[in-house]
């Protein structure tokens, strides 16, 4: 074993003479982007997308991780084990400011105690620093130039705005597509645009294509519009089937949901001093993660009038515990309805529907009243919010 | 009202609604004057089931159901209590409308639930058990955090030599501190409040809600009914004039679960059927298979 890792330092790219297959865990649609950059970084390898997540996913994943771990590190796991199922040899995590950032090298040692054999590269903490990364990537095999890895860099992550940059497009205005199914058609087809991209003038022509097709969608015209704000844990807001299809359903209520939690946010948008002074006076000190940005954001909502907040985090997720005394103080005095909502990789669908409808008929029974009594001034046009999406 | 049912599902929704129909049937026969059915509601976690089984013109989820159920007979309510076998729920209103709710999520230690399940550790019957709490004069204090740590200090309790009285009537107040616990965290409870659901039959539970909350508590005679009358005006007012037919109670439904293989997020369908021809089917995700049902049902 020793003798093989050894080898594998002395010949970089090359794993015990084998094809290096390159994987990473899941997270929405960002598997698109990611596949890219690893294709680009490591042209001798190969990239396998992990299987999609299904309810055996979360299954293999919450069977060999610790009963009271967050559920996205279950969804991580699982998809680990799909992959190396299916000839992965090379596994990438990333960190972020809450455990999540601890979790690359629990994983790895849980991967390595179930017999697989495989290298590792977390880019949390130190390793999120572009100069090490690089270090990272150049010991796994990566042969390109400082300028040329920066290049890469640059692709994915203006894909990855370019990306979110529609989502959050899609997401406000998929409960009124004339044809339902036209944004989500679209959005698909530009993530397979994006998966061929090489050059910073397609990633613009991309850009300015979808601009036109999605300005020339058709939309129905609506007279009691509802909007719906979405804050919370990251994971569970950006992977669509640990939230069991949340957003989808909105929009099948013809409900506008915004959210402004995505990648883009996370690399680009996010600032912690900046989030902590727009939670106004309702917190006074960082709890890591994203708890400061649940409560500004929920504090935006609600001073634009918005109908509703769905809060969602993964079961025993602390940062968004200890936003919630303070999302309680936003709701009561911004006057606007607050669903909480935890998940801990459950498939039964039927609890989190009962919610979520009354909800729905609860907003709706709100906003009739308010208009009955000529309040709302605000909200039956869309509202665009520019400056959030980076 | 003029008739009326309350049953348990024992885990067979559609047995349990063929009971349901057949018995109010034979009460609806009985009355004097003819009585037409002009529209269906259902609601509850089977609600789909039931709503597909009887052509439902309504079918809503239960907060929804009780909160119009309630505000029907209370107008000013302000506050509603609701307790029921599986689930508790906390509704409040303001000016007649629904303006939040909370419903218990991670389990059933405020519920009917707990009560029925301890009951039977006693040996004494859940129906009883109201009238016993009632008669105690020094309630034992019980944890009320979660089930297991209430049965393992019921338990000691029972050991150190507390009459039985005592012991229900910490049972009925741990439901109440567990609810308030979990359900009323961050929310003002304004009266008129109204205590509703299977639960609200026990009187012990109700009072010891008054006594946490300082507020008198409205128990109506029909508590146990108001999600069932809330998804009925409901089905009144999306009347669609269909005929109800009381032979559904006659016909074999059946159910098929399966995982659909078409593509990778192996859907769980439910296929529902009745006399062998397929009536309905949930449980998919994907545009595909939409198309394909609507073909299959036509």
């Amino acid at each position: 074993m020793s003798k093989q890792k050894q080898k594998g330092r002395e010949v970089p790219g090359i794993q015990g003479g084998k094809e290096q297959v390159f994987s990473f865990p899941h997270m929405g649609d960002y598997h698109v982007p990611i596949a890219r950059l690893l294709e680009n970084m490591f042209p001798s390898g190969r990239v396998l997308v992990p299987p999609p997540i299904t309810k055996q996913t979360i299954a293999l994943g919450s069977r060999y991780s610790p009963d009271f771990i967050c559920a996205p590190f279950k969804f991580n796991v699982g998809n680990y084990i799909e992959a190396l199922a299916k000839g992965a040899n090379v596994l990438i995590q990333t960190g972020l400011g809450c455990r999540f950032g601890y979790f690359g090298e629990v994983q790895e040692q849980i991967l390595r105690d179930l017999g697989y054999e495989f290298q590792f590269f977390s880019l949390a903490r130190e390793n999120a620093r572009l100069k090490n990364a690089y270090q990272g990537f150049r010991q796994l095999g990566c042969p390109h130039s400082p300028a040329k890895f920066l290049f890469y860099v640059l692709i994915a992550a203006e894909s990855i705005r370019i990306m979110d940059h529609f989502a959050f497009i899609m997401r406000e205005r998929a409960g009124f597509a004339q044809r339902p199914g036209s944004f989500e058609y679209l959005y698909g087809c530009m993530l397979e645009e994006l998966r061929q991209v090489s050059s910073i003038k397609e990633l613009l022509a991309i850009r300015r294509q979808y601009n036109e097709a999605f300005g020339k969608v058709e939309m129905r015209q609506t007279q009691h519009l509802l909007r719906v704000g979405i804050v919370g844990e990251l994971y569970t807001l950006m992977e669509p089937y640990s939230n069991l299809f949340i957003e989808k359903e909105l929009a099948r209520h013809n409900i506008m949901v915004s959210r402004r939690m995505s990648a883009a946010f996370l690399l680009f948008g996010k600032n912690s001093r900046k989030s902590l002074k727009d939670t106004g006076k309702y917190m006074r000190y960082w709890p890591g993660a994203n708890a400061t940005d649940s409560v500004a954001q929920s504090r935006y909502y609600g001073k634009l009038g918005y109908d509703g907040i769905i809060h969602m985090k993964s079961y025993g997720c602390t940062p968004e515990i200890n936003a919630m005394p303070a999302l309680h103080n936003v709701g009561k005095d911004y006057n606007i309805p607050i669903l909480y909502l935890s998940f801990d990789g459950q498939t039964n669908e039927t609890g989190v529907l009962t919610r979520l409808e009354a909800f729905v008929d609860m907003l709706e029974m709100r906003r009739k009243t308010f208009e009955e009594d000529g309040l709302s001034g605000r909200g039956h046009r869309f509202y665009f919010d520019k400056g959030s999406r980076s | 009202m003029i008739a009326e049912e309350y049953i348990w599902t024992e885990g067979n929704p559609i047995e349990a609604v063929k009971n349901l129909l057949r018995s109010l049937k034979e009460s609806l026969d009985k009355l004097q004057e003819e009585a037409e059915v002009c529209a269906v509601g259902t609601t509850g976690s089977a609600r789909k089931l039931a709503g597909v089984m009887l052509g439902a013109d309504a079918v809503k989820n239960e907060i929804t159901a009780h909160g119009v159920g309630t505000l029907s007979r209370y107008p000013d309510a302000r506050t509603i209590f609701e307790i029921g076998g599986q689930d508790a729920k906390l509704i409040l209103i303001n000016d007649g409308v629904i303006v939040d709710y909370a419903m218990n999520t991670l389990c059933a230690a405020g519920t009917g639930a707990f009560l029925s399940s301890q009951a039977k550790r006693l040996g004494i019957a859940v129906e009883e058990m109201g009238d016993m709490a009632l008669r105690s004069l020094a309630p034992a204090k019980i944890a009320a955090r979660c089930t297991v740590f209430a049965e393992s200090d019921m338990v000691h309790k029972a050991q150190s030599g507390y009459r039985k009285e005592d012991l229900v009537a910490g049972l009925c107040s741990a439901v109440v501190t567990n609810y308030l616990n979990n359900l009323g965290k961050g929310k003002v409870i304004q009266p008129p409040v109204v205590f509703q659901g299977g639960v609200s039959k026990n009187p012990a539970v109700a009072r010891a809600f008054e006594k946490e909350t300082g507020l008198p508590v409205i128990v109506d005679e029909n508590s146990h009914l108001m999600g069932a009358i809330g998804a009925a005006i409901l089905a009144q007012r999306a009347a669609a004039g269909r005929v109800f037919d009381f032979r559904a109670a006659e016909r074999t439904f059946s159910t098929r679960a399966y995982e659909c293989g078409g593509c990778a997020n192996q859907c769980e369908v439910v296929c529902f059927y009745q006399d062998g021809v397929l009536l309905d089917t949930w449980g998919n995700r994907c545009p595909n298979y939409d198309r394909q049902k609507a073909a299959l049902v036509g």
